[in-house]
């Protein structure tokens, strides 16, 4: 992928602090996301895929300063917006924009499609009043639904429907960037495939940056510039498309990649799974070296104690694991 | 036993015209509308279909575990001689949980939140196989040993927060499969897991159904993820049944408009090319505003006027064999072929 960078995410690390036992008398602290270094290019889709819980909306939040990082830098525009405040975060709102997996839960039940869709612009002021109906149609029309369902509730729409308003919403403000975390993951097939096909169509038109979260790797393969592979809260492997499907070099990448199903009943008959045993380990007392050692199927002694580094195999294609050539025990 | 009945697979389940309704504001509205569907010994059915299209409640029906509001109008289930849906209530519980296991599509509500996941699994050892509390429990640490729980014995004494969801989720197969059943309803057993933890309950389940010899229906809205694991498809819309095929023929042959247009809608890991998906325009219709004729013909791109007046029936392609499709292009176009 050439191009610039629209973000810079410099060692970004989120921890978060939480009481446990029955009365919260032990503190704790969930190492969400480590040390994380990647770039955003200018009108790229960069997926993030990985188990629940290994980081990914976490990464989301943190770049958009939903969540303040605990260090490590975002940096957009030229400055490091990690560690603005709410008041100097506003104007950059604008640009920067999220799509979650339950619009339900993010629409105002009480609010039509309509006021819904124009409030944004209302906030930023990006129109006058008389203009505003106007605006809200063509954003509708633009995410495939009739102009009519502005004077609608949310509960009068399907999950599909209700799916594109919260595209809309994050469209109206004319962003370059949109997280979209989940945001086809609840959706029927042949819904989703409308919403992935809504979503290449308005990049295409708008030049839109995506940082695409998703768990299902086929949906991955057929919408993303370029892949990263979160395995509790580290990068293990980001490369092209290309080169991450054809040669995945992170035993859990290929071990993600062999557990997806094949919609093809000869091929899954005789084919080789390598299925990956037990769940990801908590991410309170993350495993030592390579947090992936518990479940790797060829984990080396030094994987237990030594980190890997995180470092390019080939131009564009990053991986952390020391049984890659070039690596501690390769 | 006479030549007719040895060469046709016995079915264990078989599904006849089950129709199911809903209460509403406006009056009754049909769910699930006539569906047909067997199950043959130790075969593995796949059940598929989009959200709201009536999976759940076609096997709570069942089950007999319909909410309020919601009832049979008509149809019988012939489970092993006996119909599930008229049979007594004592009859039934020995049924449900015994030689019919279930696992529901959300352990977190379907598995008691308060109740540790020993005594779940013991509940239906005592009722149904009569046994004391200490072999059960023996029992129990076996079946939690055998859905793959490390330290199982240890964990008898969990409560269901207190595991991961992929732990739960093969806890109510465990219960599912506690009396070793002749039929295991699994629905949507790995639909909020990931896939790494959905190819574990999946081998395990294969693994399972040729140990136990057992028969199981798979209900779920993947078509990839039951591709290598079951041996027949129902697929449904809107409450009926518009497509049933061997596994191989339906992949290789669907004939049914809307099967043809979910099979191109998955994205394949194995595509090179592509990024615009195919889709199928529209939504499926909500209960109570079904239309008159077929209920796919708003979204059909083939439909003609006789889809909008009659429903078409599910029969054989070609008058005889085991593919069967609910549409009256399919078969015109089977017939001149
Ligand atoms: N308790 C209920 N009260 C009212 N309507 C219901 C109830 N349960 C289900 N329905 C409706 O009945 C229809 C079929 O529901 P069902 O749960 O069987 O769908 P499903 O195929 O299992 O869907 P999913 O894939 O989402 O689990 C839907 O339209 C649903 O909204
Ligand atoms: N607000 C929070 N407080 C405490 N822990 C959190 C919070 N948000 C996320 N986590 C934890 O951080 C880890 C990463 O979570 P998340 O980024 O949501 O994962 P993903 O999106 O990949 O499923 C998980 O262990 C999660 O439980
Ligand atoms: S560093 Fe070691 S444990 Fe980690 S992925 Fe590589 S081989 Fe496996
Ligand atoms: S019967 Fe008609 S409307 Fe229904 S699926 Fe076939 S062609 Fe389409
Ligand atoms: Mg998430
Ligand atoms: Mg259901």
């Amino acid at each position: 992928m050439q191009g610039e960078p629209l973000l810079k995410i410099e060692n970004l690390v989120k921890h978060f602090n939480v009481r446990l036992g029955a009365f919260g008398e032990r503190g704790a602290t969930v190492h969400a996301l480590d040390d994380v270094n990647f770039e955003i290019i200018e009108g790229e889709t960069l997926s993030l895929v990985g188990e629940s819980g290994c980081g990914k909306s976490t990464t989301g939040f943190t770049i958009l300063n939903l969540h303040q990082a605990t260090s490590g830098k975002v940096i957009y525009k030229g400055e490091n917006i990690a560690t603005f405040d709410d008041k100097a975060m506003r104007p950059l709102r604008r640009d920067l924009q999220i799509v979650f997996q339950d619009p339900y839960s993010t629409l105002n039940p009480r609010m039509t499609i309509g006021e819904a869709v124009g409030e944004p612009i209302l906030f930023h002021k990006l129109c006058t009043k008389a203009e505003l109906p106007d605006r809200i149609n063509r954003l509708l029309t633009d995410v495939g639904l009739p102009p009519r369902f502005a004077g609608r509730y949310p509960h009068e729409l399907s999950g599909g429907q209700r799916q594109r308003v919260a595209i809309a919403r994050a469209l109206a403000c004319e962003p370059k960037f949109i997280v979209c975390d989940e945001a086809i993951s609840a959706l029927d097939v042949s819904i989703q495939a409308q919403i992935i096909n809504l979503l290449l169509d308005l990049q295409e038109k708008y030049g839109l940056t995506y940082l695409f979260i998703a768990h299902d790797l086929a949906v991955v393969r057929h919408i993303s510039d370029r892949v990263g592979v979160m395995y509790l809260g580290r990068l293990a492997e980001l490369a092209t498309r290309e080169q991450l499907f054809a040669n995945p070099l992170h035993p859990y990448t290929q071990a993600l990649l062999s557990a997806v199903p094949e919609a093809d009943p000869v091929l899954e008959k005789t084919r080789q799974r390598q299925v990956l045993q037990g769940d990801v380990p908590s991410p309170l007392n993350p495993p030592t070296g390579c947090r992936f050692h518990t479940r790797c199927p060829i984990a080396q002694e030094v994987c237990a104690q030594t980190i890997p580094e995180w470092r390019q195999i080939e131009p564009g294609h990053m991986v952390a694991c020391h049984m890659v050539p070039g690596g501690l025990h390769a | 036993m006479n030549a007719m009945t040895m060469s046709a697979p016995e079915r264990l389940l078989d599904v006849k015209g089950l129709s199911i309704e809903i209460d509403t504001r406006r009056g009754p509205a049909t769910i699930v509308d006539g569906i047909n569907l067997h199950v043959n010994k130790g075969e593995t059915l796949g059940i598929v279909g989009e959200s709201g299209c009536g999976k759940s409640l076609t096997m709570l029906s069942l089950m007999r575990l319909l909410p309020n509001k919601i009832k049979v109008k008509s149809g019988t289930a012939n489970f092993a001689g006996r119909d599930l849906l008229t049979m007594s209530k004592s009859e039934l519980r020995k049924v449900r949980g015994g030689q019919v296991g279930f696992v529901f599509q959300d352990p977190m509500t379907s598995l008691n939140p308060v109740m540790r996941i020993g005594d779940q699994i013991c509940e239906p050892l005592i009722y149904h196989k009569a046994m004391k509390r200490a072999d059960a429990r023996i029992r129990a640490t076996e079946l939690l040993r055998l859905v793959g729980i490390p330290s199982p014995a240890e964990r008898l004494d969990a409560f269901p927060h207190e595991l991961s969801g992929g732990m739960r989720q093969r806890v109510m197969i465990a219960i599912g499969l506690a009396c070793d059943p002749e039929l295991l309803i699994a629905d949507e057993p790995t639909t909020a897991l990931d896939v790494t933890i959905q190819a574990q309950i999946v081998d395990l389940v294969k693994e399972l159904r040729v140990k136990l010899g057992m028969s199981v229906v798979w209900i779920t809205h993947d078509l990839a993820l039951i591709a290598g694991l079951v041996d027949r498809v129902a697929v449904l819309y809107a409450g009926t049944v518009v497509e049933d095929a061997p596994v191989e023929e339906l992949f290789a042959n669907p004939s049914h408009p809307y099967t043809r247009g979910l099979l191109a809608s998955i994205p394949k890991l194995s595509d090179v090319a592509a990024n615009r998906l195919s889709s199928i325009g529209g939504t499926p219709p909500e209960p109570g505003r079904r239309p008159l004729g077929c209920p796919f013909a708003p979204r059909c791109q083939l439909a003609e006027d006789i889809c909008r007046q009659s429903v078409p029936p599910l029969e054989p392609l070609g008058g005889s064999g085991p593919h069967r499709v609910a549409c009256f292009v399919a078969q015109r176009q089977l017939e001149a072929a």
